[in-house]
């Protein structure tokens, strides 16, 4: 589905983004797998991509870094010769209430969920371009439709994000370029197994499917946005999230 | 100069897809060449690869017509 395609992947070293690397291989891709802190973790992915048969190298970026994002752009290139795909998938979580929430929890959210988008967005453009081709699939996030409370900077973020996806699509669609959302709901990660059996309980409450979803369920709607099944869907936030938001 | 003309000329009417005797120096990319903001852009990238150099945004952003490119390179 992907074959010889080349991919890169931010935060690919946990969670959604991980999955989000595994698939893209599964179906053919090359992948360069993103970290910012866990290198063994990044390691492991390459392996395993390796292992289906794929290409792949680990890379430390910060996402909000512009030299940072250059750099790594750079050396995707070169390595693989062309750059296909990006999933801006990185992202953090300083959640606090809006009364208690601190300037550098605002600003810290937005740098890497938002701003991070944006540059490596930026940064993949020109070879896409020259390309003549290229799809663009940003991991937003349910809340950042409905809005969360004790997430101020996490939802406003994540619906920069969603707004950022519209721009972009409408600005590249001339030169063969598809930008697009997904946006998961409660997905079982590290970032959920912390939450308590009572807020668990009351997060499967609103989910008209009854439960959790899965790094796979997230990874496979990316893996289809950005194959030529997609081909004339642009622009599009796509929920993951078991019917929660309608 | 002329050398540099012509180069960026052939750049331009591949690009842009336009007849060779409309790129004169005094032409403006959108108004003369019918070309969109993204195309100047795409045009900057080609120029920067051609010439083996790199245009700051604050350059490009005041390229206009095609003497402003050319002047520009020549100046470099």
């Amino acid at each position: 589905m992907l074959q010889g395609k080349s991919a890169l992947v931010t935060g690919a070293s946990r969670g959604i983004g991980r999955e989000i690397a595994l698939e893209l291989a599964r179906q053919g891709a090359n992948v360069a797998v993103n970290f910012s802190g866990s290198e063994a973790k990044a390691q492991e992915v390459v392996d395993e991509i390796k292992a289906i048969g794929c290409n792949a190298f680990k890379v430390q970026a910060d996402v909000a870094n512009e030299a940072n994002v250059k750099e790594m752009i750079k050396e995707v290139i070169a390595q693989f010769g062309t750059l296909d795909i990006l999933v801006n998938n990185a992202g953090v979580t300083r959640d606090n209430l809006l009364m208690r929430m601190k300037e550098e929890e605002f600003d810290q959210v937005i740098n890497t969920n938002l701003k991070g988008v944006f540059v490596c967005t930026k940064a993949v453009t020109r070879q896409m371009m020259k390309q003549k081709s290229g799809q663009i699939i940003n991991v937003a996030s349910i809340v950042g439709v409905s809005g969360n409370p004790g997430q101020a900077n996490y939802v406003a973020a994540k619906a920069g994000v969603i707004g950022l996806t519209k721009t972009t699509a409408k600005e590249l669609a001339s030169r063969n370029i598809r930008v697009n959302a997904v946006a998961p709901g409660f997905i079982s990660t590290d970032m959920t197994d912390t939450l308590t059996e009572e807020q668990r309980e009351g997060m499967l409450d609103m989910i008209p499917l009854g439960k959790l979803g899965r790094p796979e369920e997230v990874a496979k709607v990316v893996r289809f946005l950005a194959s030529e099944d997609a081909s004339y869907i642009t622009g599009q936030t796509i929920h993951i999230d078991g019917g929660m938001v309608m | 100069m002329a050398d540099v003309f012509d180069r960026v000329k052939a750049i331009i009417v591949d690009r842009l897809d336009v007849d060779e005797s409309k790129v004169t120096m005094e032409a403006s990319f959108k108004d003369d060449l019918e070309a969109d903001s993204l195309d100047v852009v795409e045009l900057v990238m080609e120029l920067e690869d051609e010439f083996d150099m790199e245009i700051a945004d604050e350059e490009a952003e005041k390229i206009n017509t095609v003497g402003d490119a050319v002047n520009y390179i020549n100046s470099l």
